[in-house]
């Protein structure tokens, strides 16, 4: 052992200093230009995207592919905007986003907190049959959901496009285990001070789950707001599409005047990239949280 | 429950927990039910549903299309999953570091993950163009001529997963950083007092630490993409010649353009029996190779 231990020493004070300095070096250098390449090819198609979007239409077919247009044009937004009800498009999905958003927290938390706080014959099994729902996926339900929708005259309608997507189980369970975290005590001293449950949960629960109720928000906007197969299933009209739904049909009409789809583009990622940037360590913590998209 | 009695007891319960409860049946825990009734019908939305048994799944068995579109899915997850691993764990490990403008490049790599799919597949069929398109014009630099990547049955499915990478990677490397960190560094140290090698401390030490993450990835993972949909459709359709159909585009068509909604729901059932099947499988495997130790 000791003998060991002489001989890495030794080993270390024959290397030059010099050279030592110098793999340092080197290793930084090779580590700040993978890091480096591998951050250009995500950003890259963004920044082409960008730039295609302020180019006329004869520049997208210039060879080689130049980044900075020679003529810099916003007339591609103009143009979206005037054939398509773009800024529609884009108040629809804030609309659908937030009320999905708030409407998922409200109905959640509140069955999260008769899940995990109050005690009644049957829930844990109810709450079990909550969880087996995870594991069916989106693709069984999106039928007869469909088929509710047009029964219920709701195709091409705000709660249409709402409603469905309130009520999945990922909510509920995500506060839950949340809820069951938080201290006993802490709500009995209320009840003891006459408290009612509304209070206790309006008062003491919720906004000690500030974390886990971020974390949810995160989610469901950032899902309402992506959210592509099911507008494409029940809305037709224009006027109330999302903007994935939208971008969709953009491609439809101009498969290839790239500068126009570009713009389209821009219009739909700056808001929730703008959301990402401002709020980026809750999107973080969301994902490492629960982990689902 | 302090205080509570009877009636009064059922109204609180009822308040907190029946709105959700009364929408859960409506729109998860009846539709369940309906669509399995369904994969047992044939009904087009107009006439009245007629009962067939199991004249469906049958179908489904005999249905070429439907091996194709099984086959394409899986080609995409073989491609997909292993890719995003080993690039989002290789970033993560990276990034790991203590090291300048760290906030930055994972701020680079989060991007594609919070824009939609749509408009990600919108931008890589822009850059797979193939006159003027980046890629090509990339691999015109290596005296490569590109090919038409989406148009090209041969390529088709590897633009698609190529993009889905490019997309997923920031996604998974989050999930591998919050792993890495949970790994003590007295691991790290202890090693090194050994005089191991950085080969030797990543494969003893990060990657048995990194297993429970691992698992948790692959699960989600694979369910997810078992549902691969929004670039297909959006990117090639399920075409050039099929070739990039996958299970999810094969229940759209049937369901909302050939309006055959028994048959789209028998799909859709099996789709759930593949991926419960799947879980399954890797639950009980996870025992061989998962490592709880920490």
């Amino acid at each position: 052992m000791n003998s060991d231990v002489t001989v890495v020493t030794k080993k270390q004070t024959t290397q030059p200093v010099i050279s030592l300095n110098k793999r340092k070096w080197l290793k930084k250098i090779v580590f700040y230009t993978t890091i480096s390449l591998g951050a250009l090819i995500m950003i890259i198609p963004f920044l082409w995207m960008l730039s295609t979007s302020i180019k006329d239409q004869g520049e997208t077919m210039t060879l080689p592919p130049q980044f900075i247009p020679e003529t810099i044009t916003f007339i591609n937004y103009a143009q979206v905007a005037e054939s398509f009800p773009i800024l529609k498009f884009l108040f629809n999905s804030f609309f659908v986003a937030v009320t999905s958003t708030l409407g998922q927290l409200l109905l959640c938390s509140m069955a999260a907190y008769a899940f995990s706080r109050l005690h009644f014959k049957g829930r844990d099994t109810l709450f079990f049959i909550y969880l087996a729902t995870l594991m069916v996926p989106m693709q069984v339900t999106m039928t007869p959901q469909f088929i509710l929708m047009k029964y219920l005259g709701w195709l091409d309608t705000y709660q249409g496009l709402i409603l469905p997507g309130l009520f999945n189980a990922f909510g509920t369970f995500l506060l839950r285990q949340f809820f069951l975290g938080i201290p006993k005590s802490l709500e009995e001293a209320a009840f003891i001070d006459g408290a009612s449950h509304f209070r206790v949960f309006f008062q003491i629960i919720l906004p000690l789950s500030k974390p886990a109720l971020a974390t949810l928000a995160i989610f469901s906007f950032m899902q309402s707001w992506n959210n592509f197969l099911w507008p494409l299933i029940i809305v037709s009209n224009q006027d109330l599409m999302t903007l994935p739904l939208g971008l969709s049909i953009l491609q439809g009409r101009w498969a290839t005047d790239w500068n126009l789809l570009m713009a389209g583009v821009v219009i739909s990622v700056i808001p929730i990239l703008a959301v990402y940037l401002f709020a980026q360590k809750y999107f973080i913590k969301g994902i490492t949280l629960s982990g689902i998209k | 429950m302090v205080g509570d009695k009877g009636w009064k007891k059922w109204l609180v319960i009822s308040f907190f927990l029946l709105p959700n409860f009364i929408g859960f049946l409506v729109f998860i825990g009846i539709p369940i039910l309906t669509s399995l009734g369904l994969s047992f019908t044939k009904w087009d939305l107009l006439s009245t549903p007629e009962f067939i048994g199991f004249d469906n799944y049958k179908g489904i068995i005999e249905d070429t299309e439907f091996w194709s579109a099984l086959k394409n899915t899986l080609l995409f997850i073989i491609a997909y999953l292993p890719t995003v691993l080993i690039v989002a764990l290789g970033i993560a490990m990276l990034l790991n570091k203590n090291m300048k403008g760290r906030a930055f490049f994972r701020a680079a790599y989060f991007i594609p993950v919070v824009s939609s799919w749509v408009a990600v597949s919108l931008i890589w069929k822009w850059l797979f163009n193939p006159a003027y398109g980046l890629v090509n014009y990339f691999l015109s630099w290596f005296g490569f001529v590109g090919p038409d990547w989406l148009q090209d049955p041969q390529w088709a499915m590897i633009a698609i997963v190529l993009t889905s990478v490019w997309k997923d990677t920031g996604f998974v490397m989050v999930l591998f950083l919050a792993g890495l960190q949970n790994i003590s560094e007295t691991y790290y140290e202890a090693a090194e007092i050994d005089g191991a090698s950085p080969l030797k401390k990543f494969l003893h030490i990060t990657i048995p630490l990194l297993t429970p993450t691992t698992f948790f990835i692959l699960i989600i993972s694979l369910i997810n993409s078992f549902q691969v949909f929004d670039q297909v459709m959006i990117m090639t359709e399920g075409g050039p010649a099929g070739s990039t159909t996958v299970l999810v585009q094969k229940i759209y068509n049937h369901a909302f353009r050939y309006f055959e909604m028994g048959y789209a729901s028998a799909v859709s059932w099996v789709l759930f029996l593949i991926i419960f099947i799947v879980t399954l499988i890797q639950n009980r495997l996870q025992k061989r190779w998962v490592d709880y130790e920490q």
